[in-house]
């Protein structure tokens, strides 16, 4: 029996997380099936077909999935889910709101947020905000899995999978979807930038981050901050990274006027490279940090501008 | 309209928790529980919509062992109006506490329930999700804001992208962010009032909820640890070990 993965996307192109998740199946077993469901949503269901591994594609294409919404959705992945021993999905918010309401529909328990596959009913996550990681087995029939992102390496693209649609639709009157308000930047993704830079409560207002776009436009650079500087209102909550924000894992990780409060670092130590400026030489950010620069953060980032542009 | 809130007892979120040398679990002996703080958050939100006038009823719900109380105890003292703790000894699994509060949300004719978006022990962030399903409820997970409307409620959802806003038919289910309010304090006059308000005792298997679970957990550990590496004297001196040898910029 095949592994299924549930397709995030926008209608027009898949999200990164997809591609983890399906790596993920592919270290599960080498059947892997994957589900698009949109609206108008044909350029996904293409792409989806040529990642490598991918058997074929289930395109569920209805008006009534346009915005995904999980009552819509869960019907119809657990009515495919059926016919395969894992569903997946990437752990982000659309997969965390998703996939538990469709482990339940199929009565079976989910594993959230796995990093690690140890065979195909054996899995690894972290608990107590990544302070622990717990070995679980399952004896379900049927595996739910979601997925961290940063513990996967990207699918690969040069499949050609066979697309295959179905015209399964559940309308739903219940919920109505009423808009979305989303942050527009000219910058990479958090959660697939190669480098990021963020911000704590040492920033002191949401003007001065203009410091920190300076050094991330020089860099290619991801903007995040720390639940202090998101609760403190000086960026939106989509910057934030930690347990209960984004988890990210870039090549270089750049945390300035960041204390390091455990759930801030249990959102990003998996970094390749973490660099951190802050004038605190005490801070805990300096005890993972790779290099830690002892600097107040106002002149050390118009240097680090300059240096760069050179 | 009655509100149902769940409030499960997790170690203190200021507990530096480790896993137990035999690797069977943490270490939680004497260490200081709470509430958990999206179950707070939960449990705000359901007092000031009673506060606003659109709720009569809020009934706290907590699933586990009879010290369990306390907690149910810390939300009724919040303004929550009676308890029900649901007594077992082992550990209910995310899909069994979902069947539970599906059969208490229909024994008590439940119009709207709210719940933490995960607890911050076991991390997992299902429960709500799953009774939406096993009730065919509308969900509004990750709420920052939720505001009765005419017999609805709108939900702003804390999404990767940003925020998204959807109008659900009651009986619904609401799950809490850390945005959605700052929960109060009890007040001592309101802790020894709380002594008098009833709390329910009951079994999972006065539900009909068998919480035995498909799931085992073979081992817990400690992951691999990070170590502090170099501090550097200036600016440049960081540039130049990222480029030269990090080779990250």
């Amino acid at each position: 029996m095949a592994i299924l993965v549930v397709a995030e996307h926008d209608n027009s192109s898949l999200k990164s997380g997809t591609l983890n998740a399906v790596s993920a199946a592919q270290q599960i077993g080498s059947d892997v099936n994957v589900l698009v469901a949109g609206s108008n949503s044909r350029a996904v269901a293409v792409s989806a077909a040529q990642l490598t591994g991918v058997v074929k594609v289930i395109h569920a294409d209805n008006a009534c999935y346009e915005h995904q919404l999980a009552e819509s959705v869960a019907p119809l992945v657990a009515e495919f889910g059926k016919s395969h021993t894992h569903v997946l999905a990437a752990a982000t918010t659309t997969g965390k709101n998703l996939l538990p309401r469709v482990a339940a529909l199929l009565d079976v328990a989910q594993i959230s947020d796995i990093v690690e596959v140890k065979s195909e009913d054996t899995f690894v996550r972290p608990i107590y905000a990544g302070n622990a990681l717990a070995t679980v087995q399952s004896s379900d029939s049927i595996k739910v899995l979601t997925v961290r992102t940063t513990a996967f390496a990207d699918a690969a693209t040069g499949g050609e999978a066979i697309i295959e649609d179905t015209d399964f639709g559940v309308e739903q009157a219940s919920t109505k979807f009423l808009g979305e308000t989303l942050s527009v930047s000219a910058r990479p993704e958090l959660t697939s930038a190669s480098i990021i830079i963020s911000g704590g409560r040492g920033m002191q207002d949401g003007e001065n981050f203009v410091l920190l776009e300076k050094v991330a436009d020089k860099l290619g650079a991801a903007i995040g901050a720390s639940r202090a500087a998101v609760d403190a209102g000086f960026v939106p909550n989509d910057y934030q990274v930690g347990q209960t924000g984004k988890i990210v894992a870039p090549d270089l990780y750049v945390a300035v006027g960041i204390s390091g409060a455990i759930q801030h670092l249990a959102g990003m130590k998996d970094s390749k490279v973490i660099a951190a400026i802050n004038k605190d030489e005490e801070a805990p950010i300096f005890q993972i940090a790779d290099y830690g620069l002892v600097a107040d953060l106002f002149k050390a980032l118009p240097e680090l501008e300059e240096l760069l542009t050179e | 309209m009655k509100i149902l809130v769940g409030v499960k007892r997790v170690v203190d979120a200021n507990v530096k928790v480790r896993v137990k040398s035999d690797g069977t679990g943490m270490d939680l002996a004497n260490a200081k529980m709470a509430i958990n703080p999206f179950c707070e958050i939960a449990v705000e939100e359901a007092i000031r919509m009673k506060e606003a006038g659109v709720a009569d009823e809020i009934i706290a719900v907590s699933i586990g062992p009879q010290v369990c109380q306390e907690q149910i105890r810390t939300a009724l003292a919040l303004g929550s109006d009676r308890g029900i703790l649901v007594e077992t000894e082992d550990q209910a699994e995310p899909l069994a506490v979902a069947k539970i509060f599906k059969a208490i949300i229909e024994k008590e004719e439940i119009n709207l329930v709210i719940l933490g978006k995960l607890s911050i022990d076991t991390d997992n962030n299902q429960v709500g999700q799953m009774i939406a399903a096993l009730c065919n409820y509308p969900q509004g997970t990750f709420a920052c804001s939720a505001e009765i409307k005419e017999g609805k409620i709108e939900v702003s959802r804390e999404i990767d992208g940003g925020e998204q806003t959807v109008l659900l038919d009651l009986p619904a289910i609401v799950t809490t962010d850390l945005r959605l309010n700052e929960p109060r304090y009890a007040s001592l006059p309101n802790i020894m009032k709380a002594k008098k308000k009833p709390i329910d005792i009951i079994q999972p298997s006065d539900l009909g909820v068998d919480i035995s679970s498909n799931l085992k957990t073979l081992g817990i550990e400690t992951p691999a640890e990070r170590s502090a590496g170099v501090k550097v004297e200036s600016v440049a001196e960081l540039v130049d070990k990222l480029r030269n040898e990090a080779k990250v910029i």
